[in-house]
């Protein structure tokens, strides 16, 4: 079985106020030394009978039409399949 | 003139925007279902707030692939008036029938209250009954409504005077105590290019009757009114 592990960011230059507040919740912890905290998301994906080249295809094809937003994200995908290929 | 207002899964400020326009405007509307395939006979196309499909994935996204959007991107294809409000504005962003996008507030806190808005562009099928410059006051329940658009799409649609409305103070004034949520250069509502549709995140649909203790919101629908006469 494939499956994908997407990651999706906000675009470099875009303004995380989310990431922004738990970077100042850490320094309240006293957890120094953290530059920026950027958040994303997290998207796994489980193929059935799909060649991995297929599966990469179709990820990328999800990943343009809904997964991200290109206005505003960028996204990452790694491949694993069952053997560990 | 017969508008539609279309209700997505979530939808909520469909019947506001239903009674503005049937009881306020006294004019025909009908609630379309997002599953309908077809917006030939209307005269413009309402997306009310809400949130759609819970907001699941980003705001919008889903319902842009409702069998609907397909009709709405046709009839905005065809020159056909579009309107969307809060949640509308997002799906049409979503739709990529308005530029930009919209975020998380920078407050990351949902805002509910009156706004002021400064007319940027009273040339338009959104804005005719609104004086260059006037200041509308009109509320905001939103908790993503950050308006992000990247430099080179901002300078066109600025240089198009495709920004209908800027969050300003009272004075008509916009500075970053008056943004709600962080929008580039205070936008609050843009059109496209062609000039037939438009997206806001402030509520016209609430402020349209004295009980509501403002009724600039009536400019905003009353212009399509008076803008969709004049050419049919």
């Amino acid at each position: 079985m494939i499956s994908a592990r997407i990651h999706i960011t906000l675009k470099s230059g875009i303004l995380d106020p989310q990431g922004k507040t738990v970077l100042h919740a850490l320094e309240n912890l006293g957890i120094q030394g953290v530059d920026e905290v950027r958040i994303g998301k997290l998207i796994d994906m489980d193929f059935g009978e799909v060649t991995k080249d297929r599966a990469e295809e179709l990820t990328h094809e999800a990943c343009k039409k809904l997964l991200a937003n290109p206005v505003i994200e960028d996204y990452r995908i790694e491949l694993v399949s069952e053997d560990g290929g | 003139m017969k508008f539609a207002v279309i209700v997505f899964p979530g939808s909520n400020c469909d019947h506001d925007c239903y009674y503005a326009l049937k009881h306020a405007l006294k004019q025909d509307v009908e609630f379309v279902w997002h599953k309908e395939a077809s917006l030939s006979h209307y005269d413009a196309i309402i997306l009310p707030g809400g949130f759609s499909y819970g907001d699941y994935l980003r705001t919008g996204a889903i319902a842009r692939f409702s069998p609907v959007m397909r009709a709405v991107v046709e009839f905005a294809n065809a020159g056909g008036i579009v309107v969307g409000i809060c949640n509308g504005f997002q799906v049409l962003c979503e739709a990529g029938l308005l530029p930009g996008a919209l975020m998380r507030n920078d407050s990351l806190k949902f805002v509910c209250k009156f706004v002021n808005l400064r007319v940027e562009n009273s040339d338009t099928a959104f804005t005719t009954l609104c004086g260059p410059g006037e200041i509308l006051n009109i509320p905001v329940a939103h908790a993503e409504g950050l308006y992000y658009a990247d430099s080179v799409t901002l300078e066109s649609v600025k240089r198009n005077n495709q920004v209908l409305f800027r969050y300003t103070d009272e004075s008509g004034e916009p500075n970053s105590e008056s943004n709600p949520n962080g929008s580039l250069d205070n936008i609050a509502g843009v059109m496209n290019e062609r000039g037939n549709v438009m997206g806001m995140m402030p509520h016209p649909d609430r402020c349209f009757e004295e009980v509501l203790t403002s009724t600039d919101g009536a400019k905003i629908f009353g212009s399509m009114v008076e803008w969709l006469s004049e050419r049919t």
